[in-house]
């Protein structure tokens, strides 16, 4: 039983820190939303120059070799900043996976420019009739000539206005929710047939629809093996899971920091609304939902670093749990606790609030993973 | 970061399992799996039997005649003896009173009362609330006055948790009614045969008889009997509470009744099948073991930082809340999935494992182990005491 860091994990925290802290005050936050693509290309090359954009992949690529805990941290850090760039989208989901089943040529040509910061990728996945499933896929590629044509519409694809190539996941064979039949393609977002429209989130990110209309590929598109990557996408779903469980820990965690904060200045009837023992009462629990959030989370990293593939499913499903609930918990007592200022749009809280809120609608929310954990929950022998 | 035991720590708690197995009277775990009432020769039995394999005293340091367990070792021996239903070790002298004679007591009263604690010699209660001292302890009004070798005390404790089997009594009496009133309080030991005393149990919501009220009606106390220095009890008293705290989360047992809780809805049916199967009762179980998993956690990552020399601290009081409010919730479940059959009042068969009852052996318990259990987010310092504390200590309101 050891929770502390290995020097080199404090060292990967330092510079992530840092460089929220350096980089993304408020304002600035405010301006790298204005460019096009819903964050500021300039910060996700420092992010390369860092070696961030290599954290979870191997060395022989440009990576750091990092697991499931130095996702943690990095993911951390960045909830506290509400950081825009798609490091999610582009590293921990898209990347991850072709870092997993991808071709040696599809790692070198992909990942190195990935971690260099010269190439952006999007996981898409999620269809407007799927909802949060990981198997139940429409978009359909068949076989064509040498290669595929891919057909349907993948919706809310994080970052995927801003991504060069989109790693998609289509059925190959089977029917609507077999695990049999789904395949993965790597496809550039401009080929003939690939629609993009873009659109910002609720959080202030941004995500896409993407229509494809018989988009050709080639049979080097396919990543992993043709129909057999069902356990492919849930572990990159999950691994999406767990960044974002990571980062609502650290938006969790400042939003405590500035309702706590801002309790101790405000003052109603002469004194510091944080005397009031009800205001008192409320900022306690939020902060032991964030130690709870916080465990499930830890809890997630170890089991996806050494877990099989249940025990990994088990404890994502209960982070995403906690954390969707706990998220949600400090969201609206923060905005509650600050009152009018917390209501408004030039005010931090209120944009960590709705980061709170909106993750539960990435990767599974609340009751989509209650019902997972629920049905691999463990029963007694004798019952 | 590892959140594997250690194989030390795995060979430990194997260790525990099989003397468990091999010790621990059947008849007593089947009284603790089905919440029957312990007679105080069941509590004591259990302490002899530790004892006698020198695990008398799990938190106390080995010149006394502890374990000098890691904390660690601490969790994993209340976590085995959850599973395996085993009785709970009688708090007051173990890790109440005990604590504070090490820290406070002299040598005549260290060699007088912690060996007879370890055997189970003496039974402690513990002299603390009053009618009028509940969360606001340090207005105790009993008083203590000085007559030659003696004190003489009047007045009245409550909430006296199974003071009727008691030999003796720590006591916080006040000593000076002129200062503040957390500086005039002292710390007594008091022998409950001691004329004057009359103990009379209050009988709670679900008809048990496990607290009393104490009224101590010139009570004379030898000299000898004061722990530390007089009016310094409010601070022996604090640090009591800090050291009460290990285990607070109970998650051991929280574990040991989420498995009950299966095996009852995996027994009832709701529409031909069994309840557990029921989408909604279902999730409401799943619910409450990722917050069980989330707390172990978090019980784990406090149990960490104190065998790295932190003091367990205010994050006490988040365990004790989010462990209380657990425990609530399961006994909440269980007296649900119990259904029509937990309308039944059968206080006899409760009180008397051989006696006759209506109904599933667990839905017996179901209602009244849920109305006692209320008493977990009250006593201990309430939760609403904890989250000031809480406010206090970390948040610096």
């Amino acid at each position: 039983m050891d929770f502390s860091l290995t020097d080199e994990q404090r060292m990967l925290q330092d510079t992530v820190e840092r460089l929220v802290a350096d980089q993304y005050g408020f304002e600035e936050r405010r301006g790298y939303m204005k460019h096009p693509q819903g964050f500021d290309p300039a910060i996700w090359g420092q992010m390369a120059e860092l070696g961030l954009l290599g954290v979870p992949f191997s060395e022989e690529v440009g990576g750091f070799g990092g697991g499931a805990v130095e996702t943690m941290l990095v993911m951390e850090a960045f909830g506290k900043g509400l950081v825009l760039e798609p490091y999610v989208a582009s590293v921990l989901t898209a990347g991850a996976l072709i870092a997993d089943a991808g071709s040696d040529a599809q790692k070198s040509e992909i990942l190195e420019a990935l971690v260099g910061g010269e190439l952006r990728l999007a996981f898409a996945h999620t269809e407007a009739d799927n909802r949060y499933s990981e198997t139940l896929v429409s978009t359909g590629a068949e076989k064509q000539g040498g290669g595929y044509a891919l057909t349907g519409e993948k919706v809310a694809v994080l970052h995927g206005d801003s991504a060069d190539k989109l790693v998609i996941t289509a059925r190959t064979a089977g029917e609507a929710d077999d695990a049999q039949g789904l395949s993965v393609f790597l496809v550039d977002a401009d080929a003939k047939g690939v629609t993009v429209t873009g659109y910002p989130t609720n959080d202030g990110l941004r995500a896409a629809n993407v229509k494809l209309d018989g988009v050709q590929v080639g049979a080097d598109a396919l990543i992993g093996e043709e129909g057999q990557t069902a356990e492919l996408i849930r572990l990159t779903l999950d691994r999406g899971a767990f960044a974002v469980c990571a980062e609502a820990v650290g938006a969790m965690s400042k939003a405590c920091d500035i309702t706590l904060e801002y309790i101790k200045q405000r003052k109603q009837f002469g004194v510091p609304i944080g005397t009031f023992q009800s205001i008192q009462h409320r900022m306690v629990e939020m902060r032991i939902a964030l130690e709870q959030a916080r465990s499930a989370t830890m809890k997630a990293a170890a089991r996806l670093q050494d877990g099989t593939a249940d025990e990994r499913r088990k404890a994502v499903s209960a982070a995403k749990v906690q954390v969707g609930e706990g998220g949600q918990f400090v969201a609206e007592w923060g905005v509650q606790l600050h009152g009018g200022i917390g209501m408004t749009e030039e005010y931090n809280l209120p944009h960590y609030a709705k980061r709170l809120v909106m993750i539960d609608h990435q990767f599974g929310d609340v009751d989509h993973h209650l019902n997972r954990f629920s049905a691999m929950m463990d029963m007694p022998e004798s019952a | 970061m590892d959140i594997k035991f250690t194989a030390e720590e795995q060979a430990f708690r194997e260790e525990v399992r099989a003397f468990l197995k091999a010790k621990l009277p059947k008849d007593l775990s089947e009284k603790i799996r089905t919440h029957r009432q312990l007679t105080k020769d069941d509590i004591i039995r259990w302490q002899k039997i530790l004892y006698e394999q020198g695990w008398g005293a799990p938190g106390w340091p080995k010149q006394f005649g502890g374990t000098g367990w890691s904390p660690i070792q601490k969790a994993i021996f209340a976590e085995e003896c959850a599973l395996a239903h085993a009785p709970g070790q009688l708090p007051f002298g173990l890790s109440m009173v005990a604590p504070v004679i090490m820290a406070f007591g002299n040598d005549v009263q260290k060699e007088r009362f912690l060996p007879r604690i370890l055997s189970a010699d003496d039974w402690w209660c513990q002299g603390y609330s009053e009618p009028g001292a509940g969360s606001d302890l340090a207005s105790l009004k009993t008083r203590a006055e000085r007559d030659g070798d003696h004190y003489i005390v009047n007045g009245q404790k409550t909430w006296t948790t199974l003071g009727q089997h008691a030999d003796w009594m720590f006591c916080l009496v006040r000593t000076d009614p002129n200062v503040k009133k957390q500086e005039g309080i002292s710390f007594l030991l008091i022998d409950m045969k001691t004329p004057g005393i009359t103990v009379r149990p209050i009988q709670l919501l679900d008809g048990s008889r496990e607290v009393n009220e104490v009224f101590l009606e010139n009570v004379r106390v030898p000299v000898e009997n004061l722990v530390g220095e007089e009016n310094k009890g409010w601070t022996y008293a604090k640090f009591l509470l800090g050291h009460e705290r290990s285990g607070i989360a109970g998650v051991g047992t929280n574990k040991a009744e989420l498995r009950r809780l299966k095996e009852i809805a995996s027994t009832e049916m709701k529409n031909g099948r069994p309840l557990i199967e029921d989408p909604a009762f279902r999730a409401r179980v799943a619910r409450l073991e990722i917050e069980l998993e989330a707390l172990e956690m978090t019980d784990l990552r406090v149990l960490a930082a104190v065998q790295q020399g932190t003091s367990p601290g205010p994050e006490a009081s988040m365990l004790k809340i989010k462990g209380t409010e657990i425990r609530q919730e399961l006994y909440n479940l269980i007296r649900q999935a119990s259904g029509p059959q937990a309308l039944a009042y059968q206080p006899e068969a409760i009180e008397d494992p051989e006696a006759d009852y209506i109904g599933p052996e667990y839905a017996l318990t179901a209602a009244p182990v849920y109305f006692n259990n209320r008493k977990i987010t009250i006593y201990g310092g309430s939760n609403e005491i904890q989250k000031n504390i809480i406010s206090k200590m970390i948040l610096g309101l």
